[in-house]
């Protein structure tokens, strides 16, 4: 909403208060000034021209030498350019000397021979929108009413020394989508009144009811339906003042007729619709719900196709009207329009706003009416509108208002006590205090002994309940008054669940790991959505995707990782290692909601390492990977219900792929990029990782118990054995565990060998086995026993013979 | 003889002086003090001397001794300190070469953001509360005082899976959840960190998925002031201790009444700056007053139970706390962006 501050002071004394200092009063009160906008770009000396003579210039098709008597000595001279300028305008006149917006200073030039003293000057040159130029005006300059006087300022004319406040309104303000109600809001932060327009209505003798007829057969999208009939009107220009005052609030003046209803929608809120009566097509409105298909040519000139989800304003036959959002241009007021009906009516916000969502077609009346207008002034504003157009159009008020009225007004009354608001607020404000906010709010209000009963006047349609009020005396008292204090009342200590606090070690660990943490989006296209999944479900997707790229909820985190690595890959960052904590969504059904997992991805790509001068260099491999997962697995104390299986995978390589198995559960997996997803998404070699998160944290793990810190030697003891390639060497080491009992402490891994100084298919693995008994110091005979028994239950297990 | 000692000894303490290594000098030793030594051939010419002269010879063949073996020991160290500091001076490095890198990564920013306001939150008494971010309309919406037809709650600004079901649209419903499980007995005291989803086009402003942490206290007393005393406790601790807070009336249809909660600006202290946009103050918060709809929507008594709730945007925070100029930025996952918050 645009508030004129000059049209503001109509109905508020503004005295003693500037533009700004208004604006931040309004803005401290509770709706908030965007900005204010000083009209006036810096111009001066801009004055109201009579143009005595116009000729064409002698040596140029497109200019013209007038006369023009700008009210100080003789009349000067001034070569124009505009095509419409003609002898006996009133036009805006820049004199030598003037400023006009960017600086740009008039001096006395000759223009193709021709001596010019001064510029006529379109709205545009001063500084207007051209947007907002009445459309005659918009190619040439602005003509003025013969009345305005010679000399005067042509600025103050125009509204162009104005200031305009932008407000930004919350929904519930719709009360100050009006001059009207910008008045009260100001009133009551002021401490000031407001003066309201008044209304001389002359009627004729004339019944309205011998024109028209009203009926509304969708009672419950318009309880109250108004008309009146102005006839004998002459379209033309409206008022200066009027228009400079449309202007200034974002509108663009069109004839005297359409203005005033536009101006009477800006004063009081009321949407108004003029119909030239004669091509109405009937005597009678009736105001329905849409047949489905049928259709209707708006003012803008595009047909809509209509559905029963849409109110129109008929003839009785056909549609002449989109109620509330745009009339038809079959009944459109024009030049020689001279009977019109003035339609003021109050339709109710949802059937607006389908109309608005539907057709895309947002007005200034659709907004009002999609937040809610105050029907106890729509007569009031048919009234006054009515009014203007007998004065401004020359019109003749036909005796009477057709109507339709099935409104029930009811006063909103809200009862509250001082101490309840007190004690909300947590301040100390006085019965006097409260009692002169209302006052100044004009809220009318009983109060006994700290009850304040208060009928709440229908503009403030935001207003139903206690805390209303309490937030009405909140904001006029001023929070800047509201003590700062701390709850009273029995202190929890805060701590985050041990979930909670095992991510948070999760996420850190992974970081100190090399790490970055990445986060991705939730939503992705169809193809992505299962590609890796741990577990897939049928793919969720968006009722309304702005995009298939976003339309579908992820199962994994992988592709967006993978996106990751290769967006950064395009910007020469070849190394890439993210980490991803996030949820995945698997439906449930229908009507269910899906089961939101929360998932620990990761991708690995490039050098791992490198320390270069000195010659260390290494790429991320399987085991890279594999490592930090087993780091993350002892942080967490699982490192020995953890087991690797090789696996094959979808979109990963099958001979370097594990799943990962925590007491024996699938709970993730690692491997490596196969090389076809590799190149799809523009990568080198690269290991992806995902686990199921929750599995890993909501597992009991023991509480770490001391144990006694080695008091007594331990022996170690090497074995290399030779076995078939296939063996793998995690369940050789289980079996060397097991075989190991008690004594047997750590095996550890430190050769694999396989090539020319073994046998074909065979490979070796060295293991490194350490002994120890905590109660004393082992014999060599005793290690010796069991460590036979290892040897002979690999030989046994695998046919692992010793290497040599 | 006396003369051929001295001149011995004289001889040796010369060569001992001229030796230049470990090896010339022990030349020297065994060639003076050697079995085969001209002073042993002294020792064995004692023979003739007369019984009185020999221990007299005898204590000067020592002297002279021990006078070599001094000055062997002395040059011996002399010379081992010498060979110990050219053995070290080969051995010296470059110590401006770099040092073997370790590898680290680091927090997201908004990870950094929201933890550090979970970290706040929580030294005040308050748990980490989470929910779902596909959520029931009911409690993204109905349950906030928004019902259905609400102009807040239009099917354009929302991602809609069903008509029932949908993409949160703010943490809120979490604090509906929770209300809920506490059946109508506070308190309740709770940070709802987490993802949530608008429909918008992305752009440096906008972005679909965002973040958001809002707060909910709930119990028998809470006032609007404990809001603002909160509220300026947090600005303190997280902007820094001569924050200031102001509080401006708006409207949300979950709270009632509702602020706009402004900060003053870290960046100038008030003054006017481009990071405030000359107003001195920045704007961080929504807050308010539980909406008693909400509150009896929850199961609890409006009459007897009041709350406040507040709610902010870690994107907004982290751009203004690192002045990232661009939402893009978070979602992205540019290792040149994330790795510029690896420090303190
Ligand atoms: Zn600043």
């Amino acid at each position: 909403m645009f508030v004129s501050y000059k049209w503001l002071q109509e109905y508020v004394d503004l005295t003693g208060i500037t533009a700004k200092q208004l604006a931040d009063r309004i803005t401290k009160a509770g709706i908030e000034v965007e900005r204010v906008e000083v009209r006036n770009k810096g111009i001066q000396g801009v004055v109201i021209g009579h143009v005595l003579e116009r000729e064409q210039h002698p040596n140029a098709d497109k200019l013209s030498k007038c006369l023009v008597d700008i009210g100080e000595g003789e009349p000067v001279q001034i070569i124009c350019g505009a095509p419409n300028v003609a002898k006996g305008q009133k036009v805006a006149v820049a004199k030598v000397g003037a400023v006009l917006p960017g600086n740009f200073k008039i001096k006395r030039a000759k223009l193709r021979g021709e001596e010019s003293n001064g510029m006529i000057c379109s709205l545009q040159e001063l500084g207007v929108e051209s947007k907002l130029v009445p459309k005659e005006y918009v190619d040439g300059i602005f003509v003025f009413p013969s009345d305005a006087p010679v000399g005067a300022d042509a600025l103050e004319l125009l509204y162009l020394d104005d200031e305009v406040l932008e407000l930004s309104l919350t929904p519930n303000r719709a009360d100050c989508l009006s001059m009207i109600g910008v008045a009260y809001e100001v009133a009551a932060i002021l401490g000031r009144s407001v003066k309201l327009p008044t209304i001389e209505l002359h009627e004729n003798n004339e019944s309205v009811h011998d024109y028209i007829s009203v009926r509304v057969d969708a009672q419950e999208d318009n309880p109250l339906y108004a008309g009146r009939i102005v006839k004998n009107v002459k379209i033309g220009p409206s008022p200066l003042w009027m228009q400079a005052r449309l202007m200034a609030a974002g509108i663009r003046p069109h004839n005297n007729v359409v203005d005033i209803t536009n101006y009477i929608l800006l004063e009081y809120g009321q949407p108004l619709h003029a119909f030239d009566y004669d091509r109405l097509g009937s005597n009678e409105i009736v105001v329905r719900r849409a047949k489905e298909g049928e259709t209707i040519v708006t003012l803008d000139d595009v047909e809509r196709t209509l559905t029963e989800e849409h109110l129109v304003i008929t003839n009785g036959k056909e549609p002449v009207a989109l109620a509330g959002v745009m009339g038809g241009a079959n009944s459109e007021v024009q030049d020689d329009t001279t009977t019109v009906f003035i339609e003021s009516a109050y339709f109710t916000s949802p059937v607006i706003r389908q109309a608005v969502k539907d057709h895309g077609l947002r007005s200034e009346s659709s907004t009002r009416f999609e937040k809610g207008i105050d029907p106890a002034r729509t007569k009031e504003a048919l009234d006054r509108a009515a009014a203007l157009m007998a004065e401004y159009a020359g019109g003749e008020i036909v005796g009477g208002v057709v109507e339709a009225n099935t409104l029930q007004l009811k006063d909103v009354v809200v009862t509250i006590t001082l101490h309840r608001i007190n004690r909300v607020l947590g301040t100390t404000i006085t019965k006097e205090e409260v009692a002169n906010i209302l006052t100044n709010l004009q809220f009318t209000f009983t109060e006994d002994n700290g009850t304040f009963t208060i009928t709440v006047p229908s503009r403030r349609r935001d207003i139903a309940i206690e805390e209303d009020i309490i937030e009405e005396v909140a904001r006029l008292y001023g929070y800047d008054h509201l003590p700062a204090t701390l709850p009273i009342g029995e202190a929890n200590p805060g701590k985050l669940t041990p979930y909670q606090a095992k991510r948070r070690k999760v996420r850190r660990y992974l970081e100190d790991a090399g790490l970055f943490q990445a986060i991705t989006y939730s939503l992705t296209n169809e193809a992505k959505a299962t590609m890796f999944a741990l577990e897939t479900a049928e793919p969720i997707r968006l009722a309304l995707p702005m995009s298939e790229e976003r339309s579908v909820l992820r199962q994994s985190l992988v592709p967006h990782l993978l996106e990751a690595a290769s967006y950064n890959r395009a910007r020469q960052v070849e190394n890439v290692a993210l980490y991803e904590i996030g949820s995945v969504y698997l439906a449930n059904g229908e009507h269910e909601l899906p089961n939101e997992k929360e998932r620990l991805a990761g991708v690995v790509t490039g050098v791992w390492h490198a320390h270069v001068w000195q010659g260390e260099k290494k790429a991320v491999d399987f085991y890279v990977a594999k490592g930090i997962l087993d780091g993350l697995f002892a942080l967490l104390g699982l490192e020995n219900r953890l087991e690797y299986k090789q696996a094959k995978r979808e979109h990963l390589h099958p001979g370097r792929t594990a799943d990962m198995l925590l007491d024996g559960k699938t709970i993730g997996f690692v491997g490596q990029l196969h090389p076809i997803v590799q190149k799809q998404f523009d990568l080198k070699e690269t290991y992806v990782f995902e686990l199921d998160l929750e599995a890993l944290l909501n597992v009991e793990v023991d509480d770490i118990r001391y144990t006694a810190i080695p008091r007594f030697p331990s022996i170690t003891r090497d074995i290399a054995l030779v076995v078939d390639e296939h063996v793998v060497a995690g369940e050789l080491q289980k079996a060397i565990i097991a075989a190991g009992g008690e004594l047997l402490k750590d095996v550890s891994i430190f050769d694999v060998y396989k090539g020319d100084r073994l046998p074909e298919g065979k490979k070796s693995i060295a293991f490194s086995l350490r002994y120890y008994d905590p109660e004393r110091t082992l014999t060599d005979e005793e290690v010796t026993n069991v460590h036979e028994q290892v040897i002979k239950a690999v030989e046994q297990q695998f046919g692992a013979t010793l290497r040599g | 003889m006396k003369e051929r000692l001295q001149q011995l000894q004289q001889e040796a303490l010369e060569k001992i002086e001229q030796a230049n290594d470990l090896k010339a000098l022990n030349d020297v030793r065994v060639a003076y003090l050697g079995k085969k030594g001209p002073i042993t051939e002294v020792l064995r010419g004692m023979g003739a001397l007369s019984p009185e002269e020999r221990p007299i010879m005898g204590a000067l063949v020592n002297d002279v001794r021990e006078a070599i073996q001094r000055a062997l020991e002395a040059k011996q160290a002399t010379l081992e300190q010498a060979e110990v500091e050219k053995k070290l001076a080969a051995e010296a490095i470059d110590v401006t070469l770099p040092g073997r890198p370790i590898r680290r990564g680091n927090h997201h920013p908004l990870t950094r953001v929201i933890e550090e306001i979970e970290d706040l939150f929580i030294g005040m008494g308050y748990t980490i509360a989470e929910g779902p971010e596909v959520e029931q309309d009911y409690y993204n919406f109905e349950a906030l005082n928004l019902p259905k037809g609400h102009p807040a709650r239009d099917m354009q600004d929302s991602f809609y899976i069903t008509e029932e079901i949908l993409l949160r649209t703010h943490t809120s419903p979490v604090q509906a959840r929770t209300m809920e499980k506490h059946q109508g007995r506070g308190p309740v005291k709770i940070i709802c960190p987490g993802k949530v989803y608008r429909r918008d086009n992305d752009d440096a402003t906008h972005s679909h998925q965002f973040t958001q942490i809002e707060g909910l206290v709930v119990d028998e007393n809470i006032r609007m002031s404990d809001l603002k005393g909160t509220l300026r406790e947090f600005a303190r601790k997280m902007f820094g201790e001569d924050r200031d807070i102001r509080f401006r009336p708006s409207f949300f249809p979950f709270t009632e009444p509702s602020v706009e909660v402004d900060v003053s600006c870290f960046n100038c202290g008030g003054h006017g700056c481009g990071v405030c946009k000359g107003t001195g103050w920045i704007e961080i918060l929504g807050a308010g007053m539980v909406h008693p709809n909400v509150l009896e929507m929850a199961g609890f008594d409006s009459k007897k139970y009041t709350g406040f709730a507040f709610g902010m945007g870690p994107e907004r925070i982290a751009m203004l706390k690192y002045g990232i100029d661009d939402i893009r930025h978070f979602y992205q996952n540019d290792l040149r962006f994330l790795q510029q918050f690896n420090r303190v």
